[in-house]
This record gives structure tokens, sequence and C-alpha cells, in this order.
């Protein structure tokens, strides 16, 4: 039996939830997920992002919801509809703005969630499948958002979505047919709209679908920690409620600090004025670029300048962006160390946060006009994130020595807290 | 650990840092950059966690356009009522629509009539089509300005943009309009050839120069409460009504972010104690 259904502390008090336990033991599930499930005792606040993305996603569903009742999506009416939400809908201002900000909240959850995902080295197995549910789910997260983009029929919208949709056309022969199938027709027009619509629309109750298995997996493994060794005894757990639900909440409301904050005081900043224009297919804007989530991606897209053989600049950039996303289903199989965690593996923590700040640069650069320096400096960056995943993470594995592991957490804890001359309480750990 | 990190970081960012300046210094000298001067920054009562619009300023603003842009500029999606919430009464709003004619209809006969403007109605723009509004502008199209404030915006740059998160600054659409205003007159650089029909503007978005010409002088209008209106006083008080004109709930909004902040920052306060006292229990 898995650990997902093997807890077994839940004892139904009354008569109904006995009556509803012999027949569908809905509530015996939530509480062994929720409350009995026992987490590893030494997690930090790395590990928060994921309950706080779960609540992200019903926070945006919700939002949405309301929106798409005031909301058309006629390339005549759309642009004027998400203004009078603005101006006429009874906080709608609110909701619009709690919806876009939330969007790229969500996706700082998810870049945070990723990153400790692969410092910690969560993907390693047994937990590869739970690792490429999360990447389904990433995926996913960002077709919503760019057809989400494309709703308001702003500049940005239209012309995004001619460029994203256009990416297709650079494969032979089943790219233009592919194209035409996204737009609706050949150009972006009335009937892209209104499938986008509908796929915004369809796509997050996907999400939430695969969050479901992607929370199954987790809770058939359990949890990684900052020490990347397995849960051997029951001391080295403790249940999920209240250590982790507190612990979450917590830092739930935290990050709903500086949601609120970009919300109410800098809603637009994450935002690009163009979309303040109505769209046009007459005026190209001077850049067009991308919302900021996507940036890095976008940076790879134009690193490609130069045909490789058969391979034009263009396919190129393309098959380049889709790869670097494609490369992150491999992980596990492209990381070769036996350790998982970064925190004993020196060489593997210092390439870590390279990856990050690459990452963050080709961001950066995404934003920039691809001409000059620019371009090479993105060739670079480009090149520095297919090698890590590439050439580091598999030669790493091997010629890296690792640092002393301890041989359980609750010995990485006592350890640590005798270092710091904590004085150690009783130690009970709850059940 | 946590101190490798930050050093991590902090070397990192310092490359970053040199590559950027390398790369912004190479992008100088190869193109153009418009615009040639950076917006000047303005104190603005909407700005900052506690702005709010400054109504005396907006009803100034509104004569400002009302006698100047609205020759050029519609403003077709702010409806007369919402000028309520510049500290009229609802009769002066009434008698302020009644004296714009609105086409309507059709009328029992399928005849198309004009009437006075309703309160519920917008601001009925200077030319029926956009085709009428470029022949009488040299084929230049004057852009709407309902969301004109949100749509303009010149590009911070890097460190500013980072900043510009903990200054919460929001204010580049005034910024730029108020700029672009008092922007006019100067000569152009002597490397910087301007066509027939356009205006050197050094703080234009999009160029050099824009179809636009100077609109606005000192006492081009006069205003009623008696503030002397000078060219940077009329800039000033257009460019926050546009601001109003875009972002109506801006109010609203950061007094409802004041208490959800609050609120927020106690409920976190409270969770933090009550996560201390739960996990003094187990050593973690």
């Amino acid at each position: 039996m898995s650990k997902f259904e093997s807890h077994g502390s839940y004892t139904p008090a009354t008569g109904f939830g006995k009556w509803i336990d012999a027949r569908m033991p809905l509530p015996r599930l939530m509480h062994d997920s929720f409350v009995a499930y026992p987490v590893p005792r030494n997690l930090n606040y790395a590990y928060t992002f994921g309950g706080m993305l779960s609540i992200m996603l019903v926070a945006q569903i919700l939002t949405g919801i309301v929106l798409a009742m005031h909301y058309t999506s006629s390339i005549d009416t759309a642009f004027s509809s998400v203004e009078s939400i603005m101006r006429d809908v009874n906080s709608g201002w609110l909701l619009r703005y709690l919806h876009s900000n939330g969007a790229s909240f969500f996706f700082i959850a998810v870049y945070l969630h990723i990153f400790r995902g692969m410092y910690y080295g969560s993907y390693k197995a047994p937990r590869e499948l739970l690792w490429i549910l999360g990447c389904i789910i990433y995926l996913l997260m960002m077709a919503t958002a760019f057809m989400g983009y494309v709703l308001p029929w702003g500049q940005m919208s239209y012309w995004g979505a001619q460029v994203i949709t256009g990416f297709f056309t650079a494969f032979p022969v089943v790219g233009e047919p592919i194209q035409q199938l996204l737009l609706g027709g050949f150009a972006v027009d009335e009937p892209t709209l209104n499938r986008f619509f509908s796929l915004h629309y369809l796509l997050p109750f996907m999400i939430a679908g695969v969050v479901i298995l992607h929370v199954w997996a987790l809770h058939v493994t359990g949890q990684t920690n900052p020490t990347g060794i397995e849960v051997k005894t029951k001391t080295d757990t403790i249940p999920f409620t209240p250590y982790a639900t507190i612990k979450d909440a917590f830092a739930l409301i935290v990050f709903f600090i500086a949601f609120a904050y970009f919300v109410f005081y800098i809603p637009n900043y994450l935002g690009h004025p163009d979309n303040y224009i109505e769209a046009n297919p007459l005026v190209t804007p001077a850049h067009i670029v991308p919302e900021w989530y996507f940036l890095p991606f976008y940076a790879i897209l134009r690193a490609i300048t130069f045909n490789i053989g058969p391979i034009d600049s263009k396919l190129g950039g393309v098959l380049a962006m889709f790869g670097s996303i494609a490369v992150l289903f491999l992980l596990p199989w492209l990381d070769t160390s036996k350790i998982r965690s970064a925190v004993y593996r020196p060489w593997y923590k210092l390439f870590f946060w390279l990856f990050v700040a690459d990452a963050i640069f080709l961001g950066w650069l995404g934003a920039k006009p691809a001409q000059g320096v620019y371009t090479l400096l993105a060739q670079l960056a480009t090149a520095f994130y297919f090698a890590f995943f590439l050439i580091i993470l598999p030669v790493l594995g091997l010629i890296e020595t690792p640092r002393r592991t301890p041989n359980s957490i609750t010995e990485a804890v006592l350890e640590k807290n005798k270092k710091r001359g904590r004085v150690a309480p009783s130690a009970t750990p709850a059940e | 650990m946590m101190k490798n990190i930050l050093a991590t970081i902090g070397a990192a960012g310092l490359a970053i840092a040199v590559a950027v300046s390398g790369a912004s210094a190479a992008e100088d000298a190869e193109t153009p950059h418009y615009p040639i001067k950076k917006p000047r920054e303005q104190s603005w009562s909407f700005a900052g966690p506690f702005g709010t619009y400054d109504k005396g300023q907006l009803q100034r603003g509104l004569k400002v356009y009302t006698e100047v842009c609205a020759a050029c500029h519609s403003l077709k999606r702010v409806p007369f009522r919402a000028l309520g919430e510049l500290g009229y009464t609802d009769e002066q709003v009434k008698s302020f629509a009644a004296a714009y004619e609105v086409e309507d209809g059709p009328n029992s006969e399928g005849e198309m009539f004009t009437r006075p403007a309703l309160p519920t109605d917008t601001f009925p723009g200077p030319y029926s089509n956009d085709e009428e509004a470029k022949l009488a502008n040299n084929g230049a199209l004057p852009p709407d300005f309902s969301l004109i404030a949100k749509a303009r915006a010149v590009e911070r740059g890097f460190p500013k943009f980072v900043f510009d998160i903990f200054t919460q600054y929001a204010e580049g659409g005034p910024d730029y309009i108020y700029s672009l205003l008092m922007g006019y007159g100067e000569e152009p650089p002597a490397n910087i050839e301007i066509l027939e029909g356009l205006h050197y503007n050094p703080y234009f978005i999009a160029g050099p120069a824009l179809a636009m010409a100077q609109p606005l002088y000192d006492e081009s209008v006069e205003y009623d409460d008696g503030t002397p209106a000078t060219l940077d006083q009329q800039a000033r008080d257009v460019s926050a009504f546009l601001m109003w004109a875009a972002e109506p709930h801006l109010g609203e909004r950061k007094e409802m972010g004041f208490r959800v902040m609050i609120f927020l920052i106690l409920f976190a306060a409270f969770l933090y104690v009550a996560k201390r006292q739960v996990w003094s229990r187990v050593e973690h």
C-alpha cells in the first residue's frame, strides 16, 4: 500500500462520519493527505511554494470566472469590454488587476518552486514522474497565460499572438496547417480570439487535473527535504497539520503582501503600456515583447541568428526555444549524481546559482532589441543554458566529490542545532 | 550557507552589471534612441501609497482638455457622469453634458437625429471617424485620450526599473505627457533632419519630431479658480486630468490597498507567532 492510503489515523467521530466513511471515504482521504500526512521535519520555506501555487490557481480561476461574465470575445468589443470592467463593473478594476498580476505572481511562485526542485534535486528517482507532471503543468500554464494575454486585444495582445503563432510556420510541411488551425484562418482575427478565449477558460481546469496527479505522485513518494536523504524512521517526520499547515499559511500571507503591493500600488508595472492601445493590424509596435515570464525563452529564440546545415535560423530559433523547455523533462536522467541535494554538492551549488543568474540575464536580454552586442550576449547565455543541462550536469555527477551526507534527517537536524548552540528541547517528534 | 549564496549572487550580479553597462554603451552608439530626452519626473498628488487626485487640478485639466485638446483628440471611453468625481454636482454635470450634441436614433420615423448629451453619454469626438481625423491632420491620426496616460511610458532601463518597485513609480504616463507639452520650441540638433510638417520635440517617444504642433502656450485657457495659466501649470493639470481619465479608480485602489496591507501584515505577524509556537515543540 502506498503512503497515500496507509496513514490510517482517521477515526470518524460521529455516526454520520462513519456512514460516509463506509461509502465514500473522502474525509479519510483528506485527513490522510493534509492532516496526518507525514512531512520531513526539516523542510524550509523553499518548500512552501507548492501550497501557494495551488491557492493561486484557485484565485485565478475565481477571478477569471467573474471576469468572463463581463468580457466579450469579439474583436470589435473585447478591448472595450475590458475597459468597461476597469471603469464601470463594481470592483472590476480590482478583479482585473488581481487576475493580470495574479498571472505574474503565479509564474514567480512556479519559478521559485522549479528552482527549489533543482537545488535540492527533487526530480531524482523515485520522483521523476512527479517532476514531469510539474513540467506539464508549467507548459499548460504557459499556454494559458499566452492566450490570456491575447484576450484584452491590445497592441501587444495582437502582435504577440502574431509572433507566437508564427513560430509554427518555421516547421516544414506541417507548420502552416498548424498555424492555421491555431488561428482559425490565415491571420489573427475573430476566430483566433474566440478560440483563445475558449481555451483560456478550459486550460486552467486541465491544470487543476494535472495538479491532482502531481499531488498524488508527491504523496506516494513523500516529499524531499534539504538534506536529500529519504525519510527512514518516524522521528524524521512530523504530521502535515499543524506543522506544515501553519508554516505554509505564514509563507502564503507574506507572498500575498508582495502580491497586494503590486495589485494596489503598481498594478501596471509588469504589463506593457502598448496593451492599453487597442489592437491595430496596420500599426506594428516598435518592439514586440512578450510578458516578462516568457522573456528568457524569447531571448533563446532570437539568439539563433545563423543557419545550421539544413536548419535555417528561424527554425533553429524555434527548436532552441522548444528545446529549452523539453530539456527540463529530461532533467532526472541528465543529472548523474547520486547525491540529491546541492547542500552536499559544492560544485553543483555554484553552477546552480550561475544557472539562476543566467536565466535572469536571459530574461533581461529578451526585453532588449535583438541587435548588436545583445545578440552575442544572448548566444552566450543560451549556450550556458544548454551546457548546464547537457554537459555540466552529466559530467559533474561523475567527477564531483560530494561532502559527507548525514545518516538521517534527524541526525542532520540535531547536528545543525548543536552547532548553533541551541538548547535541545526534549526531542519529542510528534507522531 | 546563506553567506555563500549571497556571495555567489553578488558575484553574478556584478558580472551582469558590467556586461549590461557595456551593452548599453554599445547600443547607444548604433541606433538613435527615442525619446532623445528622458521625461522630466514631476511630483504628482496621486503618486505614492496615499496618493489621491487633486480635484481642483482635475477641473483645471478638464478645462484645458475641452478648450484645447478636444479640438483634435477624442475621449471616447469617459462618460460625462464620471465628472462627478471631479467635484461637480449632478446639476453641473447635466448642464456640462447638455452643451454637447450627440447623434441618436433611429427614431420612430427611421431617422437619425442629434440631441443634447446626457450624463450617461461619453464625450463625443471631434471627428466622425478616423479617416476624417487623418484628413484634417495631414494624414496623422490624433490618438484617443481615454487611456493615453497608461498607454505611453518611456522605458526606464536598468537599474531604474528595479528601484521603481520600491519607490512605487507609476507616473511614467503623466511625466511623459507633461514633458512632451513642455518640450516644444527647442532647436533640433544639427545632425537631425526634421521632415516637412513635423515638429521637433526631444521628448517624443517615437521619433525626433511629431505631427502635432505645440498645442499649449501661456494663457491658452483662463482658469476659473484664478490660478495663473502658465504653460507649466496647464501641462501639469492636463496630464493629471488624463491620468484620471485613464485610471479613475486610482484613489479607491490605494485606499483599499492600505487597508489590505495593514490586514495582511497583522495577519502575517499573528501567523508567525503561531508558527513559532507550534514549531517550538519539535527540533527542526
